[in-house]
């Protein structure tokens, strides 16, 4: 894989921005003018010496209180690899600007304080982060200058954390590298303070660490988005189903079913202002045109009718609850699912997470900002949904408070 | 068993993908959507892309062009010959006539900028036109506080936005929904790099200003940034002087505050390999974002793009 997307996680001060500004300025990624402002700012603060979490966080806000309030984007690339960062907050207010940084990673660096070891908001990254499905987990103990660089505190914080871990599934890889993002230990250059460290820097794991895709080339999938029917002489017939592939692969002549209608057609090209395709996958946008005048519009699905997707108004999934407000008992919600918008009433709480431990809580069932757990709902209409673990795009949801407009959970469909 | 295929998709690919889904998402989640068109080269990337997105019709976007009345006579030729080459409507707002109606008051002195006064016009256009989403062409790798907007940045009536308050967007999923009167920007250049917008211009064979590419140019020197002394925009003071110099933008805005580089970069290949080897961000160059720490987050709390 060219393209790397990490994100940053754990529990507030424990490094993150320090770390991702550590790897930008040794991997010299910085531009001088950007160096010269964070310096500036840095000494007008009375700083000892450059802040590089800075370099992140980018906000007024942020700055003042010396926190990460929402997710920054960094961009860099070395010889190897490029690299897409989602630098996330680590405060428990802040946890769904950390999904919305971690939804999108394949790789996550989970940072531990190394005086503090494992904590609870450690313990709800980690989950969140494994939920999310991303298989690939560094744990960077940070601030080992404070406990001088003590092999024995690293492998304790191992020990705890993999105890922890041992309780995720689908976990692919999980790698401890003991760092000081302070003064650059182990980041991009090898600790000179550790010689009992035998394993490679961050940087050289993130550009070297073998990532398969996430993207599904199986099960073919693609939910339409919008029409196009040009108002032309040129073009008089033309109406084309435009859309980003969101499994399998797509040809023309496949054998395809239009959801949640379930009429079939076939694939009679695959339209590109650049000129026709021999084929589609994931994640290509394209306009697919067929062989017979089916009703079809945003919303609907097209799926190769060889493997169908599940097609219900009963869903079951677990949700990370973003609201203010605790989540209402059998309240209604507008669900949104790939292109599609439902109504959706909450049937049942079946059971919430408690971080620590990971053990079922059955005897609270109110979902409080931040909570996670597994509800069943009800929608108003058809949806047309593959498991989570299948695949990313036809497994996510998100709720929305019709009331407020605001986003209020997010939701990974089970199987 | 069937070979082992791997379905490699470039990372311009990628990009390109992501772009179309959230422009068409953006025709599919609102009513009435404009598309900032500023004859930058960001600018022209998204309008470019759009067309591609809803290739064979045209745009369902109106394309807005914000206009501070202080152009390099090139943007405007080229504005037009663009947008009739890809068929969309343009519509001009005008920061001249915001100054003229009494909706916006001119800087005074020499450093007098019309940037500020841009979101005045913006916003009027909004609300005359009744657009409730634009589509603008920033990146998050521009600037510090751009690293933090979403695809979809949600926006109060005032059209300002609080960053403190973001609403979460995850995976794909964009959240359009809004109260009457609010508004939305959207920007499907998010996860592009400058590299990643010269790369895709060459690939795409799009043209673009001549003012991208090495020329002679009458300037003088300001805060350390070269500013053009042709238009006659920009005022030099006595001491400011002018010199003639081998130059190109690497951004492009309004003359007053667009600084222009030294290079000898005459074509789309040089310009790549000056940009790989720049040590300077293609924000340096504009006095808009020095004037304090936080400019761009504080116009962006204005309603800015
Ligand atoms: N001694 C020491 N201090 C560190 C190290 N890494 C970070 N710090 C300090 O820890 C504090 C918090 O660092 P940040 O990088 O802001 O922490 P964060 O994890 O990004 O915090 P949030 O984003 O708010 O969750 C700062 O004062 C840093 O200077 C380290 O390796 N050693
Ligand atoms: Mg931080």
């Amino acid at each position: 894989m060219d393209l790397l997307r990490f994100t940053t996680a754990g529990s507030v001060d424990d490094g993150k921005s320090t770390l991702i500004g550590r790897l930008l300025y040794d991997s010299k990624s910085i531009f001088e003018d950007q160096l010269e402002a964070v310096e500036r700012f840095s000494r007008k603060r009375g700083d000892e010496r450059v802040d590089l979490a800075l370099l992140t966080d980018g906000l007024r806000a942020e700055r003042e209180q010396g926190i990460t309030i929402d997710v920054a984007y960094r961009y860099f690339a070395t010889p190897r690899r490029k690299f897409i960062i989602a630098d996330t907050p680590g405060h428990i207010q802040y946890t769904r600007n950390m999904v919305t940084g971690a939804s999108t990673a394949n790789l996550a660096i989970i940072l531990i304080d190394a005086r503090k070891g494992v904590i609870e908001q450690t313990c709800r990254h980690a989950f969140l982060a494994n939920l999310l499905r991303i298989q690939h987990v560094v744990v960077a103990v940070n601030k080992m200058d404070l406990v001088d660089f003590a092999e024995a505190r690293f492998e304790e914080i191992k020990e705890s954390f993999t105890n922890f871990a041992s309780r995720l599934d689908n976990l692919v890889e999980m790698t401890f590298i003991p760092i000081s993002a302070l003064q650059g230990d182990n980041v991009v250059e090898k600790s000179t303070h550790m010689p009992w460290y035998q394993g490679p820097t961050l940087l050289y794991h993130l550009e070297t660490v073998y990532v398969g895709t996430t993207e599904n080339h199986v099960e073919a999938r693609f939910p339409v988005q919008w029409v196009i029917r040009p108002q032309s002489g040129q073009w008089p017939d033309f109406r084309g189903f435009s859309g980003r592939v969101a499994g399998g692969v797509f040809k023309p002549g496949d054998a395809v079913t239009v959801l949640p209608s379930g009429f079939q057609s076939k694939i009679k090209e695959i339209h590109t202002s650049d000129g026709p395709l021999e084929e589609a996958y994931s994640p290509l946008s394209v306009s697919l045109l067929l062989e017979d005048e089916i009703d079809t519009s945003r919303g609907d699905m097209i799926v190769k009718s060889n493997n169908p997707p599940q097609v219900s108004q009963d869903i079951e999934a677990m949700i990370c609850w973003f609201g203010e407000q605790p989540m209402s008992p059998r309240g209604r919600y507008v669900l949104r699912h790939t292109t599609r918008e439902v109504q959706a009433v909450i049937k049942e709480v079946r059971y919430k997470v408690n971080i620590n431990t990971l053990h079922k809580i059955e005897d609270d069932l109110e979902f409080r900002m931040n909570d996670i757990g597994c509800i069943s709902v009800r929608t108003s209409a058809p949806v047309i949904f593959d498991a989570y673990a299948k695949n990313r795009i036809t497994g996510s949801f998100i709720l929305i408070d019709a009331g407020t407009n605001e986003t209020v959970a997010a939701g990974m469909i089970r199987g | 068993m069937p070979p082992i295929r791997s379905y490699h998709v470039s990372l311009l690919q990628q990009l390109e993908s992501e772009a179309l889904y959230v422009l068409r998402e953006t025709a599919a989640q609102f009513r009435h959507p404009a598309l900032l068109f500023s004859g930058g080269k960001d600018s022209i990337v998204m309008a470019w892309l759009a067309r591609k997105a809803f290739h064979p019709a045209g745009l369902p976007f109106t394309l807005l062009h914000v206009d501070t009345g202080h152009n390099f006579p090139e943007t405007l030729t080229y504005r037009d010959s663009f947008v009739e080459q890809i068929g969309a409507r343009l519509l001009v707002a005008s920061v001249q006539e915001s100054i003229d109606r009494g909706r916006a008051v001119e800087e005074k002195g020499h450093r007098a900028s019309r940037n500020k006064l841009q979101t005045v016009t913006l916003l009027d256009a909004i609300a005359d036109q009744k657009f409730d989403a634009c589509l603008g062409g920033g990146r998050r790798d521009e600037e510090k506080a751009r690293a933090k907007e979403r695809f979809f940045s949600h926006r109060n009536d005032f059209g300002q936005w609080d960053p403190k308050n973001q609403r979460p967007e995850l995976w794909n999923l964009f959240n359009g929904r809004m109260h009457a009167g609010e508004q939305f920007r959207v920007f499907p250049l998010s996860n592009w790099t400058e590299m990643d917008v010269w790369l895709y211009i060459r690939q795409e064979n799009i043209p673009l200003p001549s003012l991208y590419f090495s020329h002679q140019r009458q300037v003088f020197q300001r805060d350390g940034s070269w500013l053009d002394a042709e238009t006659g925009f920009a005022q030099p003071q006595p001491e400011e002087l002018i010199q003639q110099k081998t130059m190109r933008f690497r951004t492009i805005g309004d003359v007053t505050c667009t600084g222009a580089v030294e290079s000898p970069a005459a074509s789309l290949d040089d310009i790549i390999a000056e940009v790989a080897a720049a040590r300077q961000t293609e924000r340096g160059t504009r006095a808009d974002d020095q004037r304090s720490e936080s400019a761009m987050e504080d116009r962006k709390k204005e309603g800015y793009f």
